[in-house]
């Protein structure tokens, strides 16, 4: 039996580590008392005043609402996507052994262990060499090819620890293909992919490198935010919103931790 | 008797046909799975990558500004004067400090997760990485920016504690320092540490997890002191790990070029040079060789990595 349960941590490595996670968290935090400052033109701290009304003057900004719902939309459209591409991928990957299996799951996560840049500029020279002009669906085109590892990674672990005797004792009852799918598998992989999808929304929903590449004139949320970042012009508004855009991750991060905590691997642990 | 020899008759319907059909010969069915997702990836993904590979060997012309489309090698040799090949230069460097300081800070929360965490406390350190992880890329510099601000909280620190001369010594260093914290390559480096240093933790996490705790009771009984311990037990354990996450922090500090832009210097890394190329010199085969550079690197990095065995530790 292993004797390290009861020992506790040297007190160094206790500060290292919390100092760790403090360092972490520390600077989010801050944006939350950011979000009620009175001063307006400069990032003074402490903040001279608190108040609420950057909260209505946020809601009241149509350019943010335009922006929030093009991100909405894209990291829909772009989840059921890498969805349907993703699940495919992984059951293909982990049913069978065939010719070129380990080339397809290194395709699967090429999108996301290049650098963002260069997925962007490929994908930027090749709508111009083919003539597509930007629109919604380049801006998808894009997200969907990245958000299908998360996809494919939460379904491959999955799908390692279903038992192939179960889909085999469906068949032997008499089940055809679709009803196995339908009554076995898909039950069996359920939270895996909706772990699989909130984790792509979210990655869709945060995604800017891309997206400046294939958005064109379009703006999504975070390419509204860059735009204040790099020339800010209502400072109090971009806190807010900054501060809404935090909350609204946490939520799906949390879920798929939720979904998933029972297996061997936990969602999220691949960004 | 029928000449069928299955137990069970033959489904009717179409859909029943077709179920058959998967049995018999699964390779159809392999081939229905693995068309859409590889159709996607290979034409998209791939496609593009080539089309982008394929310009970085054409060349611009200078007087017209339009594309030559014959094969050369001139583009690459313009990485290499000297004004190119000091922005690579500087991102492999900062590439490399991001990743020893982003190691040396996430070993201790990797260390203490897996081995002293249990229960509770397990969860809130796995969560407390996730979700700085996950959170917006764009907030997070933000924050930083907050942060490092010529009136932010930083400099109130300093006042606070009397310690403004510091912060000034620091900023008045050579190439270190600058004007404000926050235009300098001091701020570029910490906001590269604190958005890329959380893919570090869970590697590392995952590797130690794997270390029995009486491996280092042993080296202690054996006389080893802790940093004995450290330095022949636990760090040789745990650098498939290490080497796994770098290859996230790495990657990411290589490509990154909005980091640079809201807090740095005017001085530019590779992801800016590419963006500045395609964008407003609109020098597309630059730029396309420009990108090639991280990919050359981290092609020889994961495979460096694939040596060490970092994979089993992803």
């Amino acid at each position: 039996m292993r004797s390290d349960k009861n020992t506790s941590a040297p007190l160094g490595l206790k500060v290292a580590a919390g100092a760790g996670l403090l360092f972490l968290h520390l600077p989010i935090l801050l944006i939350f008392l950011y979000a009620f400052t009175t001063e307006e033109k400069s990032y003074q701290f402490p903040p001279p005043g608190y108040t609420l009304k950057w909260f209505a003057a946020a809601w009241n900004r149509p350019d943010v609402w335009d922006a929030l719902g093009l991100s909405v939309r894209v990291a829909s459209i772009s989840t059921a996507v890498a969805l349907v591409l993703g699940t495919l991928c992984a059951a293909a990957v982990s049913r069978t052994r065939f010719f070129g299996r380990e080339a397809v799951s290194l395709l699967v996560i090429l999108p996301i262990a290049l650098p963002g840049i260069i997925t962007g500029i490929a994908l930027r020279s090749a709508f111009s060499f083919v003539d597509i002009p930007f629109s919604f669906w380049t801006i998808v085109l894009g997200h969907a090819t990245f958000c299908v590892v998360v996809v494919y990674n939460n379904a491959v672990a999955r799908f390692r620890r279903i038992s192939g005797s179960l889909v085999e004792a469906s068949m032997d009852l008499g089940a055809d293909g679709f009803q196995t799918f339908r009554y076995v598998i898909l039950p069996n992989i359920g939270t895996a992919l909706l772990a699989g999808g909130m984790l792509a929304f979210a990655l869709s929903f945060d995604e800017v490198i891309v997206t400046t590449f294939t958005a064109g004139q379009q703006s999504t949320l975070p390419i509204w935010m860059l735009e204040e970042l790099v020339r800010p012009r209502q400072r109090p508004v971009t806190n807010v919103v900054a501060m809404v855009v935090v909350l609204v991750t946490f939520l799906p991060i949390l879920a798929a931790y939720y979904l998933t905590r029972d297996g061997d691997q936990v969602a999220g642990s691949g960004k | 008797m029928s000449t069928d020899t299955s137990i069970l008759s033959r489904r009717t319907g179409a859909l029943g046909q077709l179920s058959d059909t998967f049995w018999r010969k699964p390779k159809i069915l392999l081939f229905l799975m693995l068309t859409p997702p590889l159709l996607w990836l290979g034409v998209i993904y791939l496609g593009s990558l080539f089309a982008l590979l394929l310009q970085s060997f054409f060349s611009i012309d200078d007087f017209s500004g339009l594309i030559n489309y014959d094969f050369t090698l001139d583009t690459y040799r313009q990485l290499l004067i000297p004004s190119n090949f000091d922005i690579i230069l500087r991102t492999v460097v900062m590439a490399t400090l991001v990743t020893l300081a982003s190691a040396a800070i996430a070993f201790p929360i990797a260390y203490y997760a897996a081995r002293y965490a249990r229960g509770k406390w397990k969860v809130i350190f796995y969560l407390g990485v996730m979700l700085p992880l996950w959170s917006s890329y764009l907030v997070k510099v933000y924050a930083w920016k907050l942060i490092l601000a010529k009136e932010g909280i930083l400099t109130w620190i300093f006042a606070k504690l009397h310690l403004t001369w510091l912060l000034d010594a620091w900023l008045s260093l050579p190439v270190i320092g600058g004007s404000s914290l926050s235009i300098s390559y001091t701020g570029t480096f910490i906001v590269f540490i604190y958005v890329w240093m959380p893919f570090m933790i869970l590697p590392i996490q995952a590797a130690l997890e794997r270390v029995p705790g009486n491996l280092i009771e042993a080296s202690a009984d054996l006389g080893g002191n802790p940093a004995q311990t450290f330095r022949h037990v636990l760090f040789p354990l745990a650098l498939p790990g290490i080497i796994a996450g770098s290859i996230f922090t790495f990657s990411l500090t290589l490509g990154d070029y909005i980091i640079p832009q809201i807090i740095g210097s005017s001085r530019l890394f590779i992801g800016q040079a590419v963006y500045a190329q395609q964008g407003t010199a609109g020098n597309i085969p630059l730029a396309a060789a420009f990108s090639v550079v991280p990919i050359v690197i981290m092609g020889l990095y994961l495979w460096m990595a694939k040596r060490q065995g970092a994979f089993d530790a992803l």
